[in-house]
């Protein structure tokens, strides 16, 4: 074996907290990483995963403190350096690339200043190569026109450009290593692709080391040769990727990818009920409380991380032989389950011609007669049935946000009807009456913002008891808290708590708690999930079919996560530039033929499986506003027919054995049909 | 997640309001402020029963004396006790300071939550005439209004608050600002809330620390410019002693007897640190301090 490039030896990272006790986010991390490898770090938030990822780079958190153990990264001990030391490694052998890359450049430099001054300082670089070589990196990032993007301040550029910049930045000290703190999460899944596809090359290229830190499995299966599975602040398995991904031996590792929803299997996956504990505080196994294999053996006795035998996996389990024998595929195929959906043939939300702009001409554009920009959203005709599920999906910019904020009354229209039943939906919130209001309820994306910090749970879901029923009297209003929370599948006594003392799963529950304390008709879920682990999501997607089954709701979910979408909708409308592309049932959305950006975004889609390849097809150049006439999808377009797509709308076609799949697009459907079989089968 | 639990992983039920209390245990400066604040409060209620001289009383025979057993702070050129006269001193300042405070605080704080809810031209415009009114130096300011309206307390007590109210709705506009995109709000708004049950429900417990903070700074300001409005002599009538006032009268005997000065100064100054130390720690407590900020 050649020599380690980073060394992890028996490190546990810890904290006092205000009461002087000592409280670990990592306990005895044993870690090898190979100069040139790979290595996909995973875990549910609070897993320590950053924390560790933070420690290669011999840097901790303000109050956290090495209690045990060492980092040794080529041949430099990196807790034993000074500052002067550390600052000449960081950047130039190792180098960080971070989560939000727009917050991590300066943003009154020109990016290109920022890479010259990474070189001037970190290579032997001067004035005049520096600059040429700024403008490899550039390239070398495949942004386009080096020289233009050079001369941009970060906020100029979009999201994957600042991310694409920062890893230019990155590579310009010529590092041994990267250590990626979940560099793509917050970024549309298309330039997630495009961007690890990236990595991926310019890593192998350079024979550049890398440590891949993230929540999602199928970034990880993308990029890693080996991967780590970190669990309360320990490493529970250390496979190679192949290996993790088609027979996990930990039941943890095969917890979380048993939860995740794919587009090879139907329904919802398994969830893994509990939470994890605080590292180092359980005197047994970590994972024991949440494991269906756990003995007395798991409680009384922590199991060691240790190498199986004839192999290099190394695992942290007493039991993984027993594990490791069940089949995993077949166990997958048994998890995923799906659920009724009683749709009536009524139709709920009926949409007409819908179009909605945040532009206002002011006095001035009106004196110079300039033409209006084309509206966000526009000629948005949809009909949404009594108690099915209509999902929305998109990129960021789709416009599926701006319909929904529009169908609960916090946006006005500028065009066309929504109607609800025989209700107005074109009224704003404080125009509509009270009952309307009540029968559509929305949840939130992010339950941590949705839910005021200063209320206990009590008085959140009070609230529209209140509002809404206020007939009722004290003690039926708490007799009805405490019959959501069992909705809800929450304990009575979590009444008494504040928000910040549940974990995100909770939240998001109490959310839907009291988005059914109405008793609405019609659900708005903007993102329900996506800010949640794993392990819970697939809980929540649960919970959420379940409600729907009982109480006959209509859910409008806009999702961007297609495996998602894929295991809770009935039908799917997919959006480009605020415009539909295609309507259809689920099950014709996810097979051919469809919409070329349909095709963009299911190619672009990252399964928990090395094997599978994700298809890039459209560039994943973003456009800030739709054109202004033609095809919405024409720029980037993978079957663009010339000029007819960028001067005459397309029609909407249907299939013939399925008219209610409804595909907005030039080309023929057949010939459609033909063009992406041949892609798939590739 | 992790700080709340007990022994057995079990989340105890603790309010965010007994979080800081518990925290503020914890900072010396606090408590000390704290302790500060409290001995001037208990000096000023019980003060005109503990005096060893009745405030008011000239002895002629002992002008401008030094400081003796009887006398240990000295007395003033018409031969009141400077004692006697410091510990009195502040009932009226706190008083009208703390009214007033109080007054600043709900008027302004409710402004600044609404003109931040509301936004638009009206938050615009209010906004505008706010900074017209704060371009003016409070000095003048105050001076104008009680020159018109007398020096009656509870005449200073509304300028005061009124004054000091729109550096509040500065503050509380711009700590709304910062929840008003939250999602909390716009689920307020999608439920179909009156805007009155969004403003106290929803954004004041949410504003009301950064308020409780900046009403605690505000009250030492206050504390100082009733002490200025004194020393000019627009603030209580005389005889009444008060500490501004005072050192206006013992300034000119300042060189010779410094103790003159020193009493009233003393009771001032220590009043004012103690706010401070007590605000500075209450603001780290509630977590408003990021710089102290623990991990996690």
């Amino acid at each position: 074996m050649s020599q380690a490039l980073v060394q992890v030896k028996d490190l546990s990272i810890g904290y006092h907290n205000k009461r002087g006790k000592l409280v670990y986010v990592l306990k005895n991390i044993n870690l090898t990483i190979q100069p040139g490898e790979t290595v996909g770090l995973v875990g549910e938030s609070g897993s320590g995963k950053s924390t560790l990822g933070q420690a290669m780079l011999g840097y901790l958190r303000a109050g956290s403190k090495v209690k045990e153990g060492s980092v040794d990264f080529a041949s430099h001990s990196m807790f034993a350096l000074n500052d002067r030391q550390l600052e000449s490694i960081r950047g130039g052998e190792i180098a960080l690339i971070p989560q939000n890359a727009g917050k991590s450049l300066t943003p009154t430099i020109r990016v290109g200043e920022q890479i010259i001054e990474t070189l001037l300082y970190k290579t032997k670089h001067t004035k005049e190569t520096a600059r040429k070589r700024m403008l490899e990196l550039i390239a070398q990032v495949r942004l386009p026109h080096p020289e233009v993007i050079a001369q941009r301040y970060p906020h100029e550029l979009s999201g994957g450009q600042q991310q694409r910049v920062a890893v230019a930045m990155a590579l310009a000290g010529e590092p041994k290593m990267l250590v990626l703190d979940e560099p793509t999460t917050g970024l549309d899944v298309t330039t997630q692709a495009h961007i690890l596809e990236l990595l991926r090359d310019i890593v192998s290229k350079l024979g550049t080391a890398m440590m891949y830190i993230s929540h999602d499995m199928g970034v990880i299966a993308r990029v890693s040769d080996r991967v780590v599975i970190m669990y309360a602040g320990e490493i529970v398995e250390d496979s190679a990727s192949k290996e993790i991904f088609n027979s996990p031996a930990h039941p943890y590792a095969r917890g979380l990818l048993e939860s995740i929803p794919r587009l090879a299997l139907n329904g919802i996956p398994n969830s893994m009920p509990g939470q994890p504990p605080i590292p180092g505080t359980l005197l047994g196994c970590s994972f024991a409380p949440r494991c269906k294999f756990a003995t007395d053996k798991c409680t009384s006795e922590a199991p060691q991380l240790h190498q199986m035998p004839n192999s290099a996996r190394l695992i942290r389990c007493h039991h993984w032989e027993q594990v490791i024998a069940a089949d995993f595929s077949q166990e997958l195929h048994q998890v995923f389950h799906t659920v009724q959906h009683n749709t009536q043939d009524k139709s709920a939300i009926e949409l007409e011609n819908v179009r909605i702009s945040y532009h206002k001409s002011d006095w001035l554009d009106r004196i110079q007669n300039k033409p209006q920009p084309p509206a966000t959203v526009d000629d948005i005709t949809l009909n949404i049935r009594r108690g099915e599920t209509m999902a929305l999906v998109g990129e960021s910019g789709s416009g599926k946000s701006t319909i929904v904020r529009a169908l609960s009354g916090l946006l006005g229209t500028q065009g066309g009807s929504m109607k609800f039943l025989y209700e107005n939906l074109n009224l704003k919130v404080d125009n509509r009456p009270l009952e309307l209001c009540r029968r559509i309820q929305l949840i939130f994306q992010n339950p941590d913002a949705s839910l005021n910090p200063r209320h206990m749970v009590a008085e959140i879901l009070d609230q529209p008891l209140k509002l809404y029923f206020p007939s009722m009297n004290r003690d039926q209003r708490r007799a009805r808290q405490v019959e959501l929370l069992e909705r809800v599948r929450l304990d009575s006594r979590y009444r008494l708590r504040y928000p910040g003392q549940l974990s995100g799963g909770e939240k998001q529950r109490i959310a839907i708690a009291r988005a059914f304390a109405a008793e609405p008709e019609v659900v708005l879920c903007d993102e329900v999930t996506s800010a949640l682990d794993v392990s819970v999501q697939a809980a929540v997607l649960d919970l959420l079919a379940e409600l729907q089954q009982e109480k006959k709701t209509t859910y409008i979910i806009i999702a961007h996560d297609l495996a998602v979408v894929k295991a809770i909708a009935d039908r799917v409308a997919v959006l480009y530039q605020g415009r539909l592309c295609e309507v259809g049932a689920v099950n014709k959305i996810y097979a051919p033929p469809f919409h070329p950006y349909t095709e963009t975004l299911l190619g672009a889609v990252l399964e928990p499986d090395p094997d599978t390849q994700p298809k890039l097809l459209a560039n994943d150049t973003p456009e800030l506003a739709p054109p202004a006439q033609g095809c919405p999808f024409q720029r980037r377009c993978p079957h663009h027919l010339g000029d007819i797509c960028n001067t005459v709308a397309p029609p909407w076609q249907s299939p013939k054995d399925s008219p209610e799949h409804k595909i907005r697009c030039h080309i023929p459907l057949k010939e459609l049909e033909v063009k992406q079989k041949e892609a798939m089968s590739e | 997640m992790i700080e709340n639990t007990d022994s057995k992983g079990v989340m105890k039920r603790r309010s965010p309001l007994l979080e800081t209390w518990d925290n503020l245990r914890r900072s010396w400066g606090g408590m000390i402020g704290l302790a500060l604040i409290l001995a001037h409060f208990f000096i000023a209620i019980i003060s005109p029963a503990i005096v060893p001289h009745d405030p008011l009383e000239m002895d002629s025979k002992n002008r401008s004396a030094l400081p003796s057993w009887e006398h240990p702070f000295g007395t003033d050129k018409l031969g009141r006790d400077v004692f006697s006269r410091s510990i009195v001193g502040g009932r009226v300042s706190i008083a009208v300071t703390l009214a007033a405070t109080l007054l600043a605080l709900t008027w302004g704080g409710l402004a600044g939550i609404l003109l931040g809810f509301l936004g638009g031209w009206v938050d615009e415009f209010a906004m505008r005439v706010v900074d017209a009114l704060l371009a003016i130096p409070w000095l003048l300011v105050l001076l104008i209004i009680v020159s018109a309206f007398g020096t009656d307390a509870w005449i200073q007590a509304l300028t005061f608050g009124f004054t000091y109210g729109y550096t509040i709705i500065r503050v509380a506009r711009a700590a709304t600002l910062d929840y008003v995109t939250h999602d909390f709000i716009l689920a307020a708004r999608a439920r179909g809330e009156r805007k009155s049950t969004v403003v106290l429900k929803e954004l004041l417990p949410n504003v009301r620390d950064v308020l409780m903070v900046d009403g605690a700074m505000n009250w030492s300001w206050m504390l100082l410019g009733f002490s200025s409005l004194s020393f000019l002599g627009f603030g209580v009538p005389p005889p009444t002693p008060d500490w501004g006032y005072m050192i206006a009268i013992n300034r000119e005997i300042l060189a010779t007897q410094p103790w003159s000065v020193f009493g009233p100064a003393l009771m001032l100054s220590t009043l004012i640190v103690g706010i401070n130390l007590f605000a500075d720690a209450f603001a780290k407590a509630m977590g408003l301090d990021r710089s102290q900020g623990a991990p996690i």
